[in-house]
């Protein structure tokens, strides 16, 4: 059949996924990057992935708006004043939010919700319904869990109704990061874990190390990707580096032509995509957001992603037993730490007008969750599920890995429900973390109905609707059953 | 072989039968659990009857040095550190070393012992143990005394003494009884002595449902496990009296 035709006589898809598959599928019949010959070989054979990104991007991946500009000047555009009340407030967010677009046409980042929302609240009950109805329509609205929101790392009134609320509700959107760090008191980190412990979320970020990667404001969005406030990213390239290993014929081989080979490739096509956006789609040129100021071209990268790691070491070890592989033996750890330092030297020197100023004129790099189609390439720098070590163990694996990927890294770990009698035992567990380098922590508890799949949430009620053949609110939930089904996302190792 | 492992124990070395690097159901926060061999209770109901004789050739024996050595990076995780056992007060000497050195190199760390009571502890051999100390978490396996001899094959009067003494020094974080349904062990007469002891205090009660998991065979025949609502009613009584915080597991 007719893809288009297919497409509008689905009777798995909203009415809102049939545009924009339709859209999709236009943008998929023109075809104006000039692809080298090298990364096409590369596209097909599945080495390198740009995640579906489409073949005339027009408009960035990933967009960070500054929101607090907004709250103070209103936009001229959407004929928005600054709000003078907490309903004002909300509403005037929630009309901004249904024109940030993004890769999957909703915003992936929503500001820091607790302190754009703070000056408002001034009677908790009102604030109480205003936020409830707030989450609750972002929820429905935006029905993609990559929508991330931020609070923190400072204690506020808001903060806690978002928690409060957040608990309440248990739904997979918006997405949440608590900032933390010294400034944030005990007490909100143990709400914010207790809520964790029965929503998924809020995931804890070191906003510490994040301010000073990104020089001061920063948001945490999609999965969990480090990006500049006022500007986001471009695009995102990512290598599977396990069907990458399969091509070297040895590990010296690997490191003199393999690995430097895809990675000028990836750099180069990373240009490619970013240069039409920049250049061609006059997304800066026309766009209320950057013409009200709101985003800065020079705010904006592109992200250089990888997978697979943990196989792509064993591989060139050929590791069999579990004390060979990587996460448990020094030397694939070793191995792994060479593979990343290796492609951060090929970013970082990489110099391009198509990463913006702010950035020194860089792409970054970034340890990608991986995608549902994905086979035996583990997400980014992970220990793949059902190998993890014990907890301690594993967090002083992962944390050398964290310093390369100012753009997003992390891992999730699941606890049993004894923990939601102990909260502060989890808040114990990500002090050390953060200070054993650890930059992001996720977790979630075994009897939640919301998880974490690899970055994003889903509501395991949803997946088995769709397991029945049902129709779901949101497109992240096809996704999620299909890392449930073959990405084993759901086997990780349990805490107790 | 027996003779070997007193001379090692005698070198200030413990019996360890296993350490959990974290453990979140030994104290508050999370916490490096140390288990030590050997018990002078004989607990009808004990999980891990292995740790009871005070000889067991196949443990680890562990020095303060090698404990303190894990703690290197480990301690920017834990809230504290937790001795249990067996009876971890057999070993006060080793303890007290251990938390001395705790407490001089990680000073924000918290020392807890996990105790059946059995041992005097207002004795003055136990002083170091009581100043390194910040709490302990007492079992009390039985009120009345017969009921006491019956589960424990020994007696209980040095445990409510030291009940005492440890709630007038403000030593104790938790009380925890195990409940049966058989009643003839008094798990309800023991539950609401302790609550008039422990009320009006932060002291906390753990009522812990007896399972048959690990139990030796010709002891859990006697053993009943309690029903939901005893375990209900129990903790209504001892909110009731005035505990603060009552816990169910």
């Amino acid at each position: 059949m007719n893809k288009a035709l297919e497409i509008v006589t689905s009777n798995k898809m909203t009415f809102e996924q049939k545009v924009i598959n339709l859209a999709r599928y236009a943008e998929s019949t023109i075809d104006v990057l000039e692809k080298s010959d090298r990364i096409k070989e590369y596209l097909e054979n599945g080495i390198v992935c740009d995640l579906f990104e489409g073949n005339a991007p027009y408009r960035p991946r990933y967009i960070l708006p500054d929101y607090e500009k907004f709250m103070k000047t209103g936009s001229k555009f959407l004929e928005l004043e600054p709000a003078t009340n907490i309903f004002e407030a909300t509403n005037n967010l929630l009309i901004f939010y249904k024109h940030v677009p993004s890769i999957t046409t909703m915003p992936v980042y929503l500001g820091n919700i607790d302190y754009l929302l703070e000056p408002y609240v001034k009677n908790e009950d009102e604030a109480y319904l205003a936020i409830k109805l707030f989450l609750k329509h972002i929820d429905a609205t935006i029905t993609d869990s990559f929508c991330h929101a931020n609070i923190g790392p400072k204690d506020t009134k808001a903060g806690r109704i978002i928690l409060r609320v957040m608990r309440e509700l248990q739904l997979p959107t918006p997405n949440l990061t608590l900032k933390y760090d010294e400034t944030t008191s005990d007490e909100l980190a143990v709400q914010a874990i207790s809520t964790g412990l029965i929503t998924a979320k809020p995931s804890f970020a070191d906003n510490r190390k994040f301010e000073k990667d990104f020089k001061g404001d920063y948001g945490i969005v999609s999965c969990y990707n480090g990006l500049k406030v006022g500007g986001g990213a471009n695009t995102l390239v990512r290598i599977r580096l396990r069907k990458l290993s399969l091509q070297a014929k040895s590990i010296e081989h690997f490191f003199e032509t393999v690995l430097p080979e895809v990675s000028e490739e990836v750099l180069k096509y990373i240009d490619l995509r970013s240069k039409f956006i920049v250049e061609e789609s006059n997304f800066f040129e026309s766009n209320f957001l950057c013409t009200e100021g709101f985003l800065a071209k020079e705010k904006f990268t592109g992200l250089f992603g990888i997978v697979g790691l943990a196989e792509c070491v064993n591989n060139l070890l050929k590791a069999e037993k579990q004390e060979d592989k990587f996460g448990y033996s020094a030397i694939a750890n070793e191995l792994g730490i060479r593979v990343v330092s290796a492609i951060e030297a090929y970013i970082k020197g990489h110099k391009t007008p198509y990463a913006g100023e702010f950035f020194d004129n860089t792409h970054l790099f970034h340890s990608q969750v991986g995608i549902e189609t994905d086979e035996e390439e583990s997400p980014g720098c992970r220990i793949p599920v059902g190998q993890e070590p014990e907890i301690f163990d594993h967090i002083i694996q992962s944390a050398p890995f964290h310093k390369y990927f100012p753009s997003g890294v992390g891992d999730i770990f699941v606890f049993d429900e004894t923990y939601k009698r102990n909260p502060e035992a989890i808040l114990n567990i990500i002090k050390g973390a953060f200070k054993t380098d650890l930059r992001f922590f996720s977790y979630y508890c075994t009897d939640c109905d919301v998880v974490r799949i690899t970055g994003y949430l889903v509501k395991r009620s949803e997946m088995e609707k769709l397991d029945r053949g049902q129709i779901v609110l949101r497109d992240t939930e096809a996704l999620g059953k299909g890392s449930r089904d073959n990405g084993k996302a759901l086997d990780r190792r349990v805490r107790n | 072989m027996e003779k070997h492992l007193i001379e090692e124990l005698e070198t200030k070395r413990a019996q360890v039968v296993k350490i959990f690097k974290f453990s979140n159901v030994d104290g508050p926060g999370n916490r490096m659990a140390i288990f030590f061999q050997g018990c002078n209770f004989n607990c009808k109901y004990c999980h891990n009857p292995e740790t009871i004789p005070f000889i067991n050739p196949e443990v680890k024996l562990m020095s303060v040095k090698d404990i303190m050595d894990m703690l290197g990076n480990l301690h920017y995780f834990l809230e504290g550190i937790t001795v249990s056992g067996g009876e971890a007060t057999l070993n006060y000497e080793f303890i007290s070393e251990l938390f001395k050195e705790i407490k001089g190199k990680y000073p924000n760390l918290t020392c807890f012992v996990d105790t059946n009571g059995s041992l005097d502890l207002s004795e003055a051999k136990f002083e170091q143990l009581m100043n390194t100390t910040d709490k302990f978490m007492l079992d009390v396996k039985a009120w009345d005394h017969t009921a006491h001899e019956s589960l424990t094959d020994m007696a209980n009067k040095i445990v409510i003494k030291n009940l005492d003494y440890l709630i007038d020094l403000n030593k104790i974080y938790e009380v925890r009884v195990v409940v049966l349904e058989n009643e003839i062990f008094g798990s309800e007469e023991t539950v609401k002595n302790v609550s008039e002891k422990i009320k009006n205090t932060d002291i906390k009660l753990k009522l812990i449902k007896y399972r048959p998991h690990g139990v030796r065979e010709e002891m859990k025949k006697e053993l009943r496990p309690p029903s939901v609502k005893k375990m209900e009613r129990l903790r209504d009584i001892s909110l009731e009296i005035g505990v603060s915080g009552v816990q169910i597991i």
